[in-house]
């Protein structure tokens, strides 16, 4: 018996063979090229025909690209660089172009002094969003925290003001209390958040800092009247009360305290900025200003209409439809014109109601319409079953909304909302039509109005395309990191 | 918090400016300021500069007027207009004056109620076709392809044009200038269109200009000028007058090099007059007896401003033409000071 065994098994293998690579064609480029781009007649065909469309498209715009100039004075010498360069029958782009205006296409006229200012609104938007958009801390957000402080200091240092590093220790002195008292990172940043639009006002526009703060207070008036109020009276009244408060204070006790402010302090400063008016805005400037304060106002003001629209009572119903299906049916260039040309007849003579202020409310208004409607239909989407469970607990209806519908509502719309904010973003180079220099048109025509640049034109529109792409891409891609972040559902 | 801000100055503006509206001149001197409506952008006559310095012909009126009112060229807030808000810009009293590129036609100034108070350059229609094409006379383009900028008055004097002469055409609508270049150059279109100084300025930024011909032919009658509302004579003659002492001080061989010393006093009693020396004018306008003057002194006279942004010596390089003195063949005529 074990002599058979002997013969029969002459090698016993005592290891695993090690697995052998996959062969060559099912694995790694290869494979993917075979199941993606060459897996039949038909397919590989059609790839071999993209191939040579990109091959040639490259071929006819790669040589423009790659023979830009950007050291030049005008359009001409452009030309003359690059048939010298690359034959007298190349073409190239002339970048030299955005390299000379760069400031116009961002700033558009504002004092070339003062650029530390929007400059400086923009990362503290930065500052203010980030308790926003994120809600816990992350080492990306402190590597952000970190680089937008040193910019900071170095716009400082730049421009030789230190306005810019007050406000920065001031934030993150405040913000470090609110921490040790139970506030964590971001979330301690929210005050600030509120305060950026007085903050934001007051550095595009300067003045004196008692204007903002005045308004500021009539905010704060309005919201502890509301408190004390609701607390006796109901929310509705309390709101009520509340807003007839603010207003109040805006219309009688802010322009005193504020002439006494002023008064006080006079142009000394830190209380005093340069002013600077709303013809000087132009650019990216103009483009961000009204796009921000669009985004951020049209988003309340759209819950707002959406709740309205599927309310039980009737007039909130009416006004809310009303509202919503008469911006809807209007395009938004109407609307500016109303704003830049109607308005002025309706006006007494002599007025001047800021453009920049009139467009803003327009573009809001309109954004708001749209978004009240992406926000319906979140609502709708919501089973009925989660309105009777909240009603069910006791709350009361602006209690149910805030805790159980419109999260739950809010989050279905993520990508409506981003969307609609998204369009209203571009939508501002539509303020060209009005007078107003948005960086596409505005500003690409009145370059091209300088002799040295006439005739340039696909450089300016590449480049200001360029930078609304990075804008816009980096909305959509925080909408699909909210949609994961916020992802209950297991598929 | 900016709405509730801005509308409650918006109620005090609106509460004062019920009590402060007389004379746009009393408003320009308390206001210390010109506001003045220019083109958004027309090469040579109205531009930024990289620094965001407006410079141009037509923004050289609007300096003029601020010199001879208020003594300073750059007290001046330029407010960029297009097409649609020009009109509405100065009827609503946005701006104080208009100086842009602005065709004086009967209904503008009948209809629209504004005043125009002079013509700071006669332009018309003319058109560009490529060397190649052989055709030397706009009568020898029947059946062409055209660019044209779409509602503007140049379409209208093109189907004109093309009726009257018996021929047809094909349009290609356009947008912007820039637009119709690009058009031109790919060849979208036999002949381009526009005011003849544009053409010459588009001419002079290709990169081939040699290969592209103006023809002779001006189909229409462009005068350009400054405008100002119907209703404030005073106002209309201080920049009707401003205008007009530039064409005389360049008639009279003033320029803002020599005013200083001619200011002092000439054996011309004309230039006496114009800049102060002798008379009261400038008390009549009600302003002062150096209006002239600051005003010659801040931008040049009519011939240096049309040198400096888009005579031959600049790429543009426009002959004078209907734009000389008369005493040159031209239609620049200053009635006399006096």
């Amino acid at each position: 018996m074990s002599d058979t065994h002997a013969q029969t098994e002459l090698f016993v293998r005592h290891e695993m063979i090690p697995p052998s690579e996959p062969p060559a064609l099912e694995t790694g480029a290869i494979k993917w090229l075979r199941e993606n781009l060459f897996s039949g007649w038909l397919n590989t065909i059609l790839t071999i025909l993209g191939l040579l469309v990109v091959f040639g498209l490259a071929r006819l715009f790669l040589p423009w690209f790659l023979h830009g100039v950007w050291n030049a004075n005008s359009l001409g010498e452009c030309r003359e660089i690059i048939a010298q360069t690359w034959g007298p029958d190349a073409s190239g782009a002339c970048w030299a172009m955005i390299r000379e205006r760069w400031n116009q296409f961002m700033f558009g006229f504002y004092p070339r002094e003062l650029y530390w200012r929007p400059v400086l609104a923009l990362l503290f938007l930065l500052v203010g969003l980030a308790p926003v958009l994120y809600s816990e801390l992350s080492s990306k957000l402190v590597a952000a925290g970190a680089v937008i402080a040193a910019l900071i200091v170095v716009l400082a240092y730049n421009y030789g003001v230190w306005l810019p590093v007050g406000m920065l220790v001031t934030i993150a002195a405040v913000s470090a209390i609110l921490d040790a008292r139970g506030a964590k990172w971001p979330r301690n940043l929210l005050w600030f958040s509120a305060l950026y639009p007085a903050v934001a006002f007051w550095l595009l526009w300067g003045g004196s800092v008692w204007l903002p703060f005045v308004a500021v207070l009539g905010f704060v008036l309005g919201f502890i009247v509301m408190r004390l109020v609701s607390a006796q009276l109901g929310a509705i009244l309390g709101a009520s009360a509340g807003a007839v408060a603010a207003v109040l204070w805006w219309s009688f006790g802010a322009g005193p305290l504020d002439e006494a402010l002023i008064g006080m302090t006079g142009t000394a400063r830190p209380f005093w900025l340069q002013t600077v008016t709303s013809d000087q805005f132009g650019g990216f400037v103009l483009a961000f200003t009204i796009g921000v304060t669009g985004i951020a106002a049209s988003l309340p003001l759209g819950i707002l209409l959406a709740l309205g629209r599927r309310s039980d009572m009737p007039l909130v119903k009416v006004i809310s439809v009303g509202f919503i299906e008469f911006i809807r049916g209007v395009p938004l260039i109407t609307l500016l014109f109303v704003a830049s040309l109607l308005l002025n007849y309706f006006l007494p003579p002599g007025t001047n109601f800021d453009i920049i202020l009139r467009v803003i409310i327009m573009v809001t208004l309109f954004a708001a319409a749209y978004i009240a409607e992406v926000i319906r239909g979140g609502l709708a989407a919501l089973p009925r079953g989660q309105y009777e469970a909240a009603a069910a607990l006791g709350l009361d209806y602006w209690k149910s909304m805030r805790l159980v519908i419109l999260p739950q509502a809010l989050k279905i719309s993520i990508p409506g909302i981003v969307s609609t904010f998204i369009g209203l973003f571009k939508d501002t180079t539509l303020v060209v039509f009005v007078g107003l220099l948005d960086p596409l048109k505005g500003i690409t025509d009145a370059v091209r109005a300088a002799i040295e640049w006439k005739g340039i034109y696909w450089e300016p529109y590449l480049f200001v395309g360029s930078i609304f792409f990075i804008v816009c891409f980096s909305m959509s891609r925080y909408s699909m990191y909210l949609e994961n972040k916020l992802k209950r559902e297991h598929r | 918090m900016k709405k509730s801000v801005f509308l409650g100055t918006l109620a005090a503006t609106a509460l004062l400016a019920g009590f402060a509206s007389a004379g746009t001149l009393e408003d320009v001197k308390a206001r210390g300021e010109l506001i003045c409506g220019v083109n958004t952008g027309l090469v040579g006559f109205a531009a930024p500069d990289a620094n965001g310095n407006w410079q141009g012909f037509d923004v050289d009126v609007c300096r003029a007027v601020a010199a001879a009112v208020l003594g300073d060229a750059s007290k001046v807030k330029y407010v960029p207009t297009t097409g649609e808000t020009r009109f509405t810009a100065l009827a609503s009293g946005e701006i104080d004056l208009l100086s842009r590129n602005t065709t004086w036609t009967f209904s503008r100034d009948v209809e629209l109620k504004f005043t125009f108070v002079g013509v700071n350059y006669y332009d018309g229609q003319g058109f560009m076709v490529k060397k190649d094409l052989g055709v030397t006379s706009a009568k020898e383009l029947d059946g062409a392809t055209i660019c044209i900028q779409t509602g503007t008055t140049t379409e209208l004097n093109l189907a004109d044009f093309f009726k009257s002469n018996n021929m047809s055409y094909q349009p290609v609508a356009i947008q912007t200038n820039a637009e119709g270049e690009q058009q031109y150059l790919a060849g979208a279109c036999d002949a381009y269109t526009t005011d003849a100084s544009g053409l010459a300025a588009t001419r002079a930024a290709f990169a081939d200009p040699e290969n592209h011909v103006i023809l002779p032919e001006i189909i229409s009658k462009e005068p350009l000028g400054p405008v100002v509302r119907q209703g404030d004579d005073q106002w209309a003659d201080i920049v009707r007058w401003t205008l007009n002492a530039l064409i005389a001080a360049e008639e009279y061989g003033v320029t803002s090099a020599n005013v200083d010393e001619l200011a002092k006093g000439t054996q011309n009693p004309e230039i006496n007059r114009l800049l102060g020396a002798e008379g009261n004018l400038g008390e009549m306008l009600g302003l002062d007896k150096d209006w002239a003057h600051r005003a010659i002194k801040a931008v040049g006279n009519y011939g240096e401003i049309f040198a400096a942004h888009i005579g031959e010596s600049t790429p543009i390089g426009l002959a004078r033409g209907l734009n000389a003195q008369w005493t040159q063949g031209g239609l620049m005529y200053s009635p006399p000071f006096r």
